[in-house]
């Protein structure tokens, strides 16, 4: 069989679009300049970081463009956010509540705060990985402070209730935070609709460099920054500000805005093809999250008697790129904290596999997967002990 | 990540499947930790009357560590004594496989485990003296299965929690 190299991965990282990537190169030769350099040169610069903070507001209805932060990935952006609010606001309330399926990043962010004497709730899930919003209501108390729910899980796509979450939060007069890695720019989003105080984003999720992400911070909100020096980005976080980049991401957004409507149906119709092949094709196979409320560019299945990696290997050897929730994948060597959140078994959780596509997945790309696949986990499962 | 003979062990493994009535099986591993292997041997005699694993196959739940390492397992055993078998180590299994990475090599342990068990299955069950360091290699196995029980009754509490919380 020829080997065709596809790229179902892209819930993990894009390629740069060759428009984003021409506007970035005069930012890295000609207009060179930092941005808080008084000259011509750093003028420039600071001409286009400005420029590309109204193209995020503007992203985001945010009344401000002031309300946008630069910063260096999402996981910088969710640590500003989570341990930024704690330390500004501890002197109210050391209590912080997150949902059982956040990133890593999230997760670990507020077990160490944890140590630091805060309190944590997590909220449970149902088996698609859905929030019920009342659970969040019934979670706030007097020394709340900040919620942070994702708004669309990165390993299964669930789209969380973030407008209904966000009301609660308004009332009880608690900080909410977002994760919208998986979903800005890919699904309509506007902060002041759904009420969000803080917001995380990320430039290469969506087709732009590696290396620039933002947080939304709703004017008046109390935030401390993490990252002391020269006062950069409103003295929230100081650092040479990487301009390139930003440019990057500001011109990956204003594409992704473009074309939004059009792409996200011609991805749910790849997608539907994608779970609805899967399923039918492979006996004992199961879509995890849930089947309507999921990101355009999402699938995560569960195989039965067979592991994840072997999988994912087994992919690769056909030139597909896929991921998986299986414990050996993984660093810590632990399963999937998302699926296991859902009620998956620890075997299902083991078994699982994601695919994600993006803006250059081609039917012709979710045939070979399908055709492909089968043979995959057909051969895994010869090998299997579970299979009689 | 992996080396191109693991990579080869794992595409088109050796000696996989099942014997029908074996000597001995081996069973180790469990599906909460995310590797199983059951390893089934038949037994012969050489020219010197010695005793010889004749057949050997594998079935194995896993990662692509615990399928390469399965795979040469039966490779290094295939036609060896008894005597021979036993001295298998994960040491010169990993080093056949030209090395696994550091945090694959925890997998790879129990395709050892899994021959010597097969082994010691089938000497028990002839009633035949059982060699020292083997005795002690199924006790480990057996204390190490508990260990992985209890831990498993915490990972289906926390599932049952999870399930409680919906109803």
């Amino acid at each position: 069989m020829k080997i065709i190299k596809t790229y179902l991965d892209y819930a993990a990282t894009t390629p740069v679009d060759p428009r984003v990537l021409k506007a970035m190169l005069p930012y890295f030769t000609k207009k060179f300049g930092n941005s808080i350099s008084l000259h011509t040169f750093g003028q420039e610069a600071k001409k286009a970081l400005e420029k590309t903070r109204l193209i995020m507001a503007e992203a985001l209805n945010a009344k401000n463009k002031d309300e946008i932060i630069f910063t260096s990935s999402a996981t910088e952006s969710n640590n500003l956010a989570i341990k930024g609010i704690a330390f500004a606001n501890q002197n109210k309330g050391k209590h912080i509540i997150i949902s059982s399926i956040e990133h890593s990043c999230v997760l670990n962010s507020s077990q160490w705060l944890e140590k630091q004497g805060f309190k944590i709730t997590k909220i449970k899930v149902d088996k698609y990985g859905l929030i019920d919003p009342k659970e969040i209501e019934k979670a706030i108390r007097k020394d709340t402070i900040l919620v942070s729910i994702i708004h669309a899980n990165n390993e299964i796509g669930t789209i969380e209730p973030i407008k209904e979450i966000g009301k609660i939060c308004e009332k009880k007069k608690v900080y909410f935070h977002t994760d919208a890695v998986q979903s800005f720019a890919k699904t309509p989003i506007d902060v002041q609709k759904m009420k969000v105080d803080l917001l995380t984003a990320s430039s290469h999720k969506l087709y732009g460099p590696k290396g620039a992400a933002l947080l939304y911070i709703k004017k008046g909100t109390k935030i401390e920054p993490l990252i002391h020096g020269g006062g950069h980005e409103f003295g929230l976080r100081a650092s040479t500000v990487n301009v390139p980049a930003i440019v990057g991401f500001g011109k990956a957004v204003e594409i992704c805005e473009k074309e939004m409507k059009k792409e996200s149906k011609r991805q749910i119709k790849l997608r539907n093809k994608l779970i609805n092949g899967v399923l039918k094709k492979i006996p004992d196979s199961y879509l995890n999250g849930h089947p309507t409320k999921r990101l355009p560019n999402n699938t995560n299945f569960s195989f039965a008697y067979v592991e994840g990696e072997s999988i994912l290997m087994d992919l690769n050897s056909y030139g597909i790129a896929s991921s998986t929730g299986s414990a050996c994948s993984s660093e810590e060597l632990e399963p999937s904290h998302v699926l296991l959140a859902c009620g998956s078994r620890l075997e299902q959780a083991h078994g699982s596999l994601r695919l994600t596509i993006g803006r250059w997945t081609k039917e012709k790309d979710i045939n070979y997967l399908l055709k492909t696949l089968p043979k995959t986990i057909k051969k895994l499962r010869e090998l299997s002990p579970y299979v009689q | 990540m992996y080396n191109k003979k693991v990579l080869q062990h794992f595409k088109s493994p050796h000696n996989f499947g099942k014997i029908k009535n074996p000597d001995g099986i081996g069973k180790v591993g469990n599906i909460i930790c995310g590797d199983v292997m059951w390893m089934y041997i038949k037994i012969g005699k050489n020219k010197k009357e010695e005793e010889i694993i004749k057949d050997i196959k594998f079935e194995t739940y896993g990662c692509v560590a615990a399928l390469a390492s399965s795979s040469i397992v039966t490779d290094l055993a295939k036609g060896k004594t008894i005597k021979q078998a036993i001295k298998i180590n994960q040491k010169q299994m990993v080093e056949s496989l030209g090395g696994l990475p550091p945090v694959k090599i925890h997998c790879s342990i129990l395709a050892v485990d899994a021959l010597l068990e097969a082994i010691y299955d089938y000497l028990i069950k002839n009633k035949k003296v059982i060699f020292e360091g083997l005795e002690k290699h199924h006790k480990r196995i057996e204390r190490e299965e508990k260990i992985i029980e209890e831990k498993y009754k915490e990972w289906t509490q926390v599932d049952e929690k999870i399930n409680d919380s919906k109803e």
